[in-house]
Order: C-alpha cells, then structure tokens, then sequence
C-alpha cells in the first residue's frame, strides 16, 4: 500500500478520474493554476481556471452536467458557497425531480471547512447540514486519504451532485492509501474500532477525536466502538443503528453547529428506532451558535476535542450508576 | 442612449417566403390560444395559476423558427410559447399544467418549469436567472462536444439585473461558447416596470460591456424578430461565439394568473395592445394576399381543435399516484 497525504490522494483520484473517464472535468478559481500536473495532463479544455464568480462556476457545472459532463468544481471554502447555492440547490438539487426524470447532474462540488487556518468566519464555516437538507443532494466528508481518494472516485461516478467537504487540517495528513481503482461507496460508514460499550460517532476530523477518545476509555476499561460516518446523506442508518443496539450509548460529535445539525439527525434516530436499546441519553457534542472566530485559540475551542468526547462518553456511564 | 456595439436593428423585412410566414402565424395562434385556455382553466378552479406571455409570441416563434433541430434551447417561467413553437404537444403541455401524469414532466413541474428534452428544452428554471447561469454549462458542453449545435437562452428584463447576467455573459465571451442569448425584454418584472428597476434604457447597453455582436430587434413584428434570430444564429453556429439579441416587446396579461393589473398604465397597455403581434402579421398577410378570410378562418379552427383535443386528453389523464411523490429526486 502506499502512503498519501490527503491533498496527494486527492490528485491522484482526479487524475485516474480525468484518465478513465473524457467527460470528467475540473474548474474553478486557480484550479489550473495549483494544478499544475493535471493542466499538464489533461490540457486547458478540461482543467479550467475560471472568473471570481462562484455563481456562475456552479451554474456552468450543472449546466454541463445536464449535457452529460461531469464536472468538479473546486468553490475553496465552503462560505463561498453561499454565491453557489441557487446553482447546488434549486437547480442540481431540483431540476432532477421537476423534469420528471429527464435530466441527471452528475457533478462534484469540493470545498475546504473546518477549525485550523484561523482566518474567520467568512472563510470557515461548517456547512454541510445545509446541503444534507436540500433533496437531490448528497453530501460527503472524509476523514483520511483512503476515503479522501475512495470517495472522490465514488463522487466523480456517481449521477447526482455531490458535495465534497474536506476539512482542511487535515490536508497534510498521510496515511495509506490501497493501490489501484479502489472506490468507497457513498453512504457506507466506517467502523474505526470495534467495541460493545459505548458508540462514539464522529466525521471528518472529529473522527480522530473519537479515537483518542477511545484510547483514553479503554484505559479505564470501557471499549469504545468509533463509527466514521464519511458520508452524511445518503446516511447509514443500519451502520449507526447496529452499533448503538450493541451498545446502548451513544456520543456523536462534529464541528458545524448543534441546532439541526447531522448529530440532531443521528440522535433522533437512536431515540426512533433503538430507544429500547438505550440506556442513557444521547449525547451530542457540537460547535456553538456562534460564527467562527478569527482567533486560532477561541477557534480550536469550537471543535470537539478527544478529551471533550471522553468526558461525554464517561459521563453515560455515570447515569446508570 | 447610443452605443456603437448594439446599433445593429432589425426593421421588418419582406424576405421571409410565405409557407414560413404561414406557419408563424399558425404557431402564434396557437400559442396564444393555449395560454388563454390555461388562464380560463385557472379561473375555473381547473389548474394552478400561470404565468403566460400573451404578446410575445412573436419572439418565441421568430426566435424557434430560426433554430436548427438540434439546437438546444433555455427559458424560463414563461416558457409555453418557446416550448409549443419548437413543437410541443398542446395535450402533454395542459397535462403538465393541470398536474397530470401525462405531461412532459409526469406532472411534476406544472406550468412553471416545463422542460422537454425531446424537444431540445434542455433545461427550464424559474429561478431568475438561473438560466443565465446553466447557459453557460450547455454552452460548455456543446463546445467540447466540438457539436455544430447552438444554445439559446430567453431571459427577462429582470433576469438580466440579477449578477447572473454578467457572469453569463462574461464567461461565454471569455470561454467563446455558441450561445444567442435573447433577452424578452417585456417592459416588466413582475410588478415592478423595468424603469423602476433598471438605470439602463435597455438590456442591450449592458451586454454591450461584453465583447460579443449585440442586435436589438422590434419583438412585436415576427418577420423582423425571425431575421434577426437567423442572423444571430447563423453568426454563433459559424463563429461559435456568443451572441446577445433583445427583443423590445411587452406582456399584455399580468405577471401571474390571476392578476388584475391594477397597476399598468393604461395608456401604455393600450398603445401595446394596438400592435399586437398577432394581429400585425395576420393583417399584413391578408393585405398582401397571402392570406385569405377563409383560410385565416380554418387555421383559426385548426388551432382550437388543438387545443380543445389537448384539453380532453389532459382531463382524461391520470394523476400521479402518491408514491409518486418521493421518486425521480436521484438518479
Ligand atoms: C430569484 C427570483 N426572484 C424572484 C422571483 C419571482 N419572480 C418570478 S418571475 C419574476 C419577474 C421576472 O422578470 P423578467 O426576468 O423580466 O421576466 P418576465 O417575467 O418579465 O418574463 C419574478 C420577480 C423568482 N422567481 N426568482
């Protein structure tokens, strides 16, 4: 296996993308300008810098996709989506239904979120729930390389818009990667650990929180199972539900804020469909209702943090006590 | 206002061969007689409210009739004149409207979004100006395809102040994309005059900002809308390049069904309705003896079995059964 950084597993899946298939390609602000190998590759028709007009690159893109292209399109951070939204949701997400079928979007949004730059909140800002809401979209976010390239590949082949999310910390982190055409299906968790006594479910970064976590728990005796959910819409219920049958407790954690958030959705599913199995109340771990700040220190405090996730997870041992 | 890049005018030109002329007013007839029908059905409690293009149907069909098969077409919420002059069936249109599972978006779009991609209405948006924005995608596409198909994109006056109308315009020069853009410039957005919401004259001495031909053309007189139409199209087929047509024109019905239009200025409404489109070509063609009472007579008949056997096949037409409701979101 080799190893990758995230940033480099990424290329390497639009690169064997762009190779396999013509009708992919990528566009969007200094894309042809960073990448450089697949501008030297795959030429200017298909890696396309663009004007500073989020609007019209997702436009451009869902248009396209309608025709049968499938582009990707890099928006860089995801408040950015903001100008993109008409495009993402009332076209890509809708156009689908209202036709009655005759059109497919088969496209890709990929955008950077998460704590760890400190440059604010108009350009950090957790939005994925957003996108989880709106019918005719799916929504992914990784966690490592593997599923970083795995689900890349799965977006770019997939016929329906996808909304890319990488948390941008972890771009630098490297970590094996399978060799070859190795593709991560959307909606399919992860089970990171195996262990019966509590389920701590995180994605993106928050799912190396849940495994320090888990370390930490299992000093004191307690197995922690970590669920990666990787992908947010389609969801996995089965994988989230199987896990939290086995082990009565539950501890979801992400970044982007509480109030109608992804951990709302999983909690309301445990308490639908496995609130016998429960034995303590669900616990979610979320970031404030607050923009982000442009402070490295008050922005780290936003995120939920290993130590966050343990105390949560200790604190439903102590309710039965 | 004057401006060099947009002074290219279209005036009504007697060129067009009569079997075409024909058609058009055919087209228009029935394009007419259609949105009037859907208007009634909506105030019998029949179908949802509407928004027609009553007097600009000389666009549509100059615009249509200028188009290859293959040509791809754009629009908007007002849609059912550019969707019946490229040939939409009347019945699959009202099945549409009347929410029946029989229309050409299985009842799912009604009036406002209906797209035919048989037809080569490849996409239809009543968000404003999203059209604009997706033009550019089919534009994109076209060009990769190394296709000799154009794209054709009908916006509003009021699409064209939303930031999408420059966005489009300047990547299409940019990116050299066989689009004709044609703004219906119908003097209104919603309930709001174009001249309480533009600092412009017109559309045109915008576009002119983008380096690309600009025409302007009386959207009123079908000949001259077609002649620049074919003019236009023929330019984005051979240069592949971009190409932006207004049609200055006005919407006699209100924006919505149903809608008094307590706010038009009667006097306007009535000097537009005094050129009506229809009624132009209709007394032109029986003034130079293209047309005669009789056969103005049966094309008239022939477009209201059109529509009355539409109408009988959209009321016969089932609606889409519940399960309905959640299917066609993913592909
Ligand atoms: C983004 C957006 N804003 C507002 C509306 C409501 N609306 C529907 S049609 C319309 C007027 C559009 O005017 P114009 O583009 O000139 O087209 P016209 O209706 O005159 O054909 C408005 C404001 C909408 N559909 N989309």
């Amino acid at each position: 296996m080799q190893q990758l950084t995230v940033n480099d597993a990424v290329s390497q899946a639009l690169a064997e993308e762009m190779r396999r298939d013509a009708k992919v390609l990528m566009f969007g602000e200094g894309v042809a300008t960073k990448r450089h190998d697949l501008l030297a590759e795959f030429g200017p028709e298909r890696i396309r810098n663009t004007p500073l007009a989020e609007g019209i690159i997702a436009g451009t893109a869902v248009g396209a996709a309608a025709m049968g292209l499938r582009p990707v399109v890099d928006l860089l951070f995801a408040p950015f989506l903001c100008y993109a939204m008409d495009a993402i949701v009332n076209s890509a997400g809708k156009l689908r239904y209202l036709s009655g079928g005759q059109f497919a979007f088969p496209l890709v949004v990929m955008t950077q979120t998460g704590a760890g730059w400190g440059v604010g909140a108009q350009h950090n800002h957790n939005l994925e729930a957003w996108f989880v809401h709106s019918p005719g979209l799916k929504v992914v976010m990784p966690s490592n390389p593997a599923d970083f390239k795995g689900l890349l590949k799965a977006a770019i082949r997939d016929d329906n818009p996808v909304l890319f999310f990488s948390d941008l910390s972890l771009g630098y982190q490297a970590g094996e990667v399978p060799d070859g055409d190795c593709l991560v299906p959307l909606g399919s968790a992860a089970t990171r650990r195996v262990g019966g006594d509590v389920t701590l479910i995180g994605y993106g970064k928050t799912v190396a929180a849940c495994l320090q976590a888990s370390d930490r728990l299992a000093e004191r005796g307690i197995a922690a199972e970590v669920i990666d959910l990787r992908s947010l819409k389609p969801l996995d219920e089965a994988a989230i539900l199987a896990s939290v049958r086995k082990t009565g407790r539950l501890v979801v954690a992400h970044e982007a804020g509480r109030l109608c958030g992804v951990g709302a959705e999983v909690a309301a599913l445990a308490a639908e469909h496995a609130f016998a199995a429960l034995k303590a109340p669900v616990i979610r771990l979320a970031g404030p209702d607050a923009p982000t700040p442009g402070n490295i220190v008050l922005e780290q405090a936003g995120a939920p943090s290993a130590d966050a996730v343990a105390a949560a997870a200790l604190k439903l041992f102590e309710s039965i006590a | 206002m004057s401006n060099p890049a947009r002074d290219k005018e279209y005036r009504m030109e007697s060129n067009t061969d009569n079997t075409t002329l024909l058609a058009m007013l055919e087209s228009m007839l029935r394009i007419r007689a259609y949105e009037e029908k859907a208007a009634a059905l909506q105030a019998q409690g029949q179908a949802p409210g509407t928004c027609t293009a009553v007097g600009q149907e000389a666009v549509a069909v100059g615009v249509v009739q200028a188009l290859a098969a293959d040509d791809l077409i754009l629009t908007n919420h007002r849609s059912a004149g550019h969707l019946l002059a490229r040939g939409a069936d009347t019945g699959r249109m009202l099945a549409e409207v009347m929410g029946k599972s029989t229309g050409y978006c299985k009842g799912k779009s009604g009036s406002l979004h209906i797209s035919a991609k048989e037809l080569g209405v490849v996409l239809t948006s009543t968000i404003v100006g999203a059209e604009l924005s997706l033009a550019t995608g089919v534009g994109l596409a076209l060009a990769m395809e190394r296709s000799a198909a154009i794209a054709v994109c009908f916006f509003g006056d009021g699409a064209a102040c939303e930031g999408a109308f420059h966005e489009s315009l300047n990547l299409a020069a940019l990116w050299r994309l066989p689009i004709l853009y044609v703004c219906e410039n119908n003097q209104w957005q919603a309930f709001v005059h174009r001249r309480e919401a533009m600092a412009a004259e017109s559309v045109g001495d915008w576009a002119a900002a983008h380096p690309m031909p600009c025409a302007s053309v009386d959207g009123n007189d079908a000949e001259a809308v077609y002649a620049a139409a074919a003019a236009a199209a023929a330019q984005v087929r051979s240069s592949r390049q971009p190409y932006f047509l207004e049609a200055r024109t006005y919407r006699l019905r209100g924006h919505y069904e149903p809608d008094d239009q307590h706010y038009v200025d009667a006097k306007e409404l009535a000097g537009w309705r005094g050129r009506d489109p229809i009624a132009a070509l209709q007394a032109r063609l029986l003034a130079q003896g293209v047309l005669s009472a009789e056969s103005l007579e049966r094309l008239h008949q022939r477009v209201a079995a059109d529509i009355d056997n539409g109408l009988a096949f959209a009321l016969a037409s089932p609606y889409p059964a519940a399960e309905e409701l959640a299917t066609d979101v993913y592909a």
